[in-house]
């Protein structure tokens, strides 16, 4: 089995729209949620999101890359540029070298709701473009960034809820451990428009503390009432160790770690032994004890229930010393990014020797006084990181990265 | 509505929705060539139709299509007959 690094990284999200403004809101403890004005005359219950712009690509995509591109794909673009910007890669490497791509993503709703009000309206199926079929399939990110970067190796879309990005990292990583691939573009993408967040919002799931959009998500804490949904893109550049060697790359932290598994319970509802068996099985595979892990990025989305049952999980793995945030308390819930934002914030505080704080964290509830939640920026040198991703369905993910 | 007129708005919405530049665009150039045409462009160039003009050119229209001139002839002749 071959060593797996990752070599590059990307961002867009509401805390940052690059690495440098993310790394500063990390390191501040800077919320990047908003009030979303058009929610309230849609009927949501919340108006809270974390909000990102929709980037103008004219300048580094053509009219046919961009006429396929649906919301997430573009930030997932942006993210991409920056991924292979600091990865030193550019088109001339694909085309004389073999690469893959797999991301997170789980849905298209605008792309697809846009295309069925144009046909329902027109009566005419051609009227909605030829760009609509390209940005309405949960595929859209892969399929856009494997032709814009002429991606000859692996390409298909990780659709597994909140753990999408998680998973999709996961997946590229045993495909380079198993020497099925060189190097592999892998993150996830998140569409944040309030089309993609109706039915979630029906759920009554989001918090609806609008007077404090800045205090709204906070996991783990007692008065915690639930999730803000918000969005972009991330992206990794994940290659074999001795692919990263021969070209001279700076390697930003080993992949030593991925497990998975499904609750086989509840469809929306967590349970504590499945997280607690993805944590261990990624911890075994890496050949690392629980005590080895210098700092645990949580799930935790700030669902009364959600925090709770990880907490619990957390409790049972780590006990209660190991340093313990949830970056969702600035970022809000990317929901299909998550898995993959959240490792590039790990890298960041990995690079940069901090621990990004658990913002909002006041008073504990019983489960969560029992665990080492960091609420304020922290510096220490972090050696081994774990990144947990929970979704629907009982789907968990959970990646363990190693400095080099 | 005079052919003029049609001719103005056809090069308008072509230099705006292919982002070409209007010196490309001569009456006996190719249509296909110029812009670049695949067959989901041509998907996008119905749409452009409808949206400027009110209806809808077929597949079958196209056919007989190879310059800008025979472009701006067919539009008319739908303009006229509406």
């Amino acid at each position: 089995m071959r060593r797996v690094v990752i070599t590059g990284m990307g961002i867009y999200s509401c805390i940052g729209k690059n690495l440098e403004e993310v790394l500063h809101s990390l390191q501040n403890g800077l919320s990047g949620i908003s009030i979303d004005p058009s929610r309230e005359e849609m009927g949501f219950r919340s108006r809270l999101a974390g909000l990102v712009e929709e980037p103008d690509l004219k300048s580094v995509l053509n009219r046919k890359q961009r006429n396929t591109l649906s919301e997430e794909a573009k930030y997932a673009v942006v993210a991409t540029e920056e991924a292979l910007k600091t990865a030193g890669l550019d088109l001339s490497y694909f085309e004389e070298n073999e690469a893959g791509v797999i991301y997170g993503n789980d849905s298209s709703a605008k792309a697809v709701i846009d295309a069925v009000d144009t046909i329902r309206e027109k009566k005419d199926t051609t009227l909605v473009g030829s760009g609509s079929i390209f940005q309405s399939m949960n595929s859209t990110v892969t399929m856009n960034l494997a032709t814009i970067y002429k991606l000859r190796g692996i390409n298909y879309t990780v659709s597994a809820a909140c753990a999408s990005g998680s998973h999709a990292i996961g997946m590229g990583y045993q495909l380079i451990k198993a020497g099925m691939q060189e190097m592999i573009i892998v993150g996830g993408a998140q569409e944040v428009n309030p089309l993609a967040f109706g039915s979630f919002d029906g759920l009554g799931v989001f918090s609806t503390r609008e007077d404090d959009p800045k205090a709204s998500c906070r996991p783990f804490d007692r008065d915690r009432d639930g999730l803000v949904a918000s969005g972009g893109a991330a992206t990794l550049i994940i290659e074999s160790y001795e692919s990263a060697m021969a070209r001279g790359a700076t390697i930003l932290a080993e992949l030593v770690g991925y497990g998975f598994s499904s609750n086989g319970e509840h469809i929306s509802n967590p349970n504590m032994d499945g997280q607690v068996r993805s944590i261990r099985m990624a911890l075994k595979g890496a050949g690392l004890k629980a005590e080895e892990i210098d700092y645990v990025n949580a799930h935790a989305t700030s669902t009364p229930v959600g925090d709770k049952f990880e907490a619990m999980a957390l409790r049972e793995v780590f006990g209660s010393k190991t340093p313990i945030s949830s970056t969702k308390s600035m970022t809000g819930h990317e929901c299909w990014m998550a898995g993959a934002s959240e490792i590039v914030y790990c890298l960041l505080m990995m690079q940069h020797s901090f621990i990004a704080p658990n913002i909002n964290f006041e008073n504990p509830d019983e489960v969560s006084a029992d665990l080492n939640i960091i609420a304020t920026s922290k510096e220490v040198e972090l050696s081994h990181i774990v990144s947990n991703s929970f979704g629907f369905g009982g789907t968990n993910s959970t990646l363990i990265i190693k400095k080099v | 509505m005079t052919k003029d007129i049609v001719i103005d708005k056809i090069n308008e919405f072509l230099v705006e929705e292919f982002e070409v530049d209007q010196s490309v665009i001569k009456p006996n150039a190719s249509l296909q060539d110029t812009l670049e045409l695949d067959s989901l462009d041509y998907v996008d160039l119905v749409v452009v139709i409808e949206n400027n003009f009110g209806f809808k050119v077929t597949g079958d229209d196209f056919k007989s299509i190879t310059t800008y001139q025979d472009f701006y002839d067919l539009i008319f002749e739908k303009v006229s007959a509406k």
